[in-house]
């Protein structure tokens, strides 16, 4: 009776609740995570249609999971923060019995056998998956246009791309369609996506999350990480899916505790590589506009150089096509995923699978990775990006030595068109060219939504040392 | 500029079918990023040593044990083709 009632009088402001309020709505019984869960797939049906940022919705299950939330609740049970919150996951990230595509044709009909660490530790703690969401293929992207399915549009502007690849779960949360969402970040495919449309994205330290049931892109790039509408709530999801997992052997358990600092003894670096030529102005006044906000806020900001900083993008479209031409040999036909088997021929089938399979984006990275990878190619190409990578990363560890934090814009452009880059590929990398450089290094960076140009919003990129990312959502949450 | 021969052999290494157009659109799209990448060309690294992985990270090893779990099952299910529980592959010879 009680949730019937004050659950339909609310029902239009249920999808605003963070995780906290929820939390305390549930506990209060002041609604249900039935009602909950219901009001978002409302949201979904009326809003998703024109934003598509879903390619599946699991809304049999997410009611169950819901129920028993509720059940806990009425038997009197201690819940925890994060359960009966609605939450997406990227469809490269895998739950077992539901369809895990990729965003491929490849993987068009495949049903994940197991779940990922990081959805297991989000159901142990009672969440409730609502659905995955769209991306570029493989990961392989920066506006989500690369989906084989079709193109997630920005919430804020539907003509505009949501960035990428992790599109749909940054337009899932922008769009008010789930409480969070998680992502995958090779080279700003959360932090993009965040900045494009208005979100708080966090590519945590390299290790800091298990990748296990995530689906292999660029091995020692990836990582999975929360997308949420304020700092609080992605803190939370981030304390939830951390720590290290038997499955995965680079992830760690560095539960670092950060030492609180006030914002008057904080340093924070902005480098001068960062703010150059080809950066948008409307962009930059925003980003300088943060800077200065903290600065008034009682910090020191420093500028700081990063010299090597222009050899990054280069760098990473070596090793990144590299590892992804490693990582996707495994689509062959044979053992699972689309297979065209017609022929009698070994040879025939893989040429055909693949050829069939591979968008155009896989197919580009596959061929530039197989090129630099190749005998004679080797040392000249994927040996010297490795060894770029050491100067890059050491950039950052002389630049830390001074500062706790750096300062830099997520990208040099706004939300661009749907259809403005997708045929110059070069230029579509260029967007990602103050976010690549943070996964060479392996560091933790956020995104922070810090103004907007007209209704296109701008992220502001906050780097931090390695497995400090509570200093980064101490500083984010002053400048929230 | 690399040649459309490359360009087939680099297909062909990658076990991609691709069709003559595609071969000439890669062969364009391919020169521009190459291009763009030859940037690292007057970066002197002789006596820098590669990062192939963000941290150092150790090896980890289970005991070698028998696991009961029926996950085989599962897995050969997802296979196109399968027979007696196996994965079915075409003939090499």
């Amino acid at each position: 009776m009680h949730q019937g009632k004050v659950g339909f009088l609310i029902f239009m402001e249920l999808t605003n609740l963070g995780i906290k309020e929820i939390n305390k709505g549930l506990k209060e019984k002041k609604f249900s995570a039935v009602s909950l869960c219901k009001a978002y797939f409302k949201k979904i049906k009326e809003k998703d249609k024109d934003v598509s940022a879903f390619l599946s919705l699991n809304e049999k299950s997410a009611l169950d999971q819901a129920k028993e939330v509720d059940e806990n609740v009425s038997q009197g049970g201690e819940i925890d923060i994060l359960a009966g919150v609605p939450c997406a996951i990227k469809d490269n990230i895998l739950v077992e019995g539901l369809k895990c595509t990729a965003g491929s044709k490849i993987l068009e009909n495949y049903v994940a056998p197991y779940t990922a660490t990081v959805v297991e530790r989000l159901r142990n703690k009672g969440a409730v998956i609502l659905g995955k969401t769209n991306l570029d293929e493989f990961a392989m992207g920066s506006s989500t246009e690369n989906s084989a399915f079709f193109p997630t549009k920005n919430p804020n502007a539907l003509t505009r791309v949501p960035g990428g690849s992790s599109g749909g779960s940054a337009a899932a949360v922008a769009g008010d369609m789930a409480v969070y969402s998680l992502g995958s970040d090779t080279g700003g495919s959360i932090r993009l996506p965040a900045s494009f449309c208005g979100v708080v994205g966090l590519k945590p330290t390299y290790g800091a999350v298990s990748r296990f049931g995530l689906i292999a892109f660029a091995s020692s790039l990836d990582q999975i990480g929360p997308f949420a509408r304020s700092v609080e709530d992605c803190e939370a999801v981030f304390n939830a899916i951390r720590g290290k997992d038997e499955m995965d052997s680079t992830s760690v358990d560095a539960d670092k505790k950060n030492e609180k600092k006030n914002v008057k003894d904080v340093v924070v670096g902005v480098p001068k590589e960062y703010f150059v030529q080809g950066i948008d102005k409307e962009v930059e006044k925003i980003i300088l506009g943060a800077i200065k906000k903290y600065e008034d806020a009682g910090a020191k900001i420093e500028e700081i150089t990063l010299p090597y900083s222009e050899y990054a993008l280069p760098a990473y479209y070596i090793i990144n096509p590299s590892e992804a031409s490693a990582n996707l040999a495994r689509y062959d036909g044979i053992k699972y995923g689309l297979s065209d088997a017609e022929s009698s021929e070994l040879l025939d089938v893989y040429l055909k699978t693949r050829g069939k399979g591979f968008g155009p984006e896989v197919r580009r990275r596959i061929m530039l990775g197989t090129y630099a990878l190749s005998s004679g190619y080797y040392e000249a190409y994927y040996l010297k990006a490795q060894k770029a990578r050491t100067l890059i990363k050491k950039d950052f560890e002389k630049a830390f030595e001074k500062v706790d934090a750096i300062f830099t814009p997520v990208s040099p452009f706004l939300p661009f068109k749907i259809g403005e880059k997708i045929e110059d590929p070069l230029s579509m990398y260029l967007v990602d060219i103050y976010t690549v450089s943070i996964n060479l290094a392996g560091l933790p960076a956020l995104s922070l939504p810090v103004g907007k140009v007209k209704n296109l919003p701008v992220g502001l990129q906050i780097v931090g040392k390695p497995f400090e990312e509570s200093r980064i959502f101490e500083i984010a949450k002053v400048l929230e | 500029m690399i040649s459309k021969q490359e360009t087939e052999k680099i297909a062909k290494l990658a076990r991609l079918g691709l069709s003559e157009k595609e071969i000439e659109k890669f062969q364009k799209e391919l020169s521009s990023i190459l291009g763009y990448i030859e940037k690292l060309g007057d970066l002197d690294v002789s006596l820098i040593e590669p990062t192939f992985h963000p941290f150092e990270s150790v090896n980890v090893t289970r005991k070698d044990s028998e696991k009961k779990k029926d996950f085989s099952k599962k897995l050969v299910d997802l296979a196109p083709e399968e027979k007696e529980g196996c994965i079915k592959v075409k003939s090499v010879f």
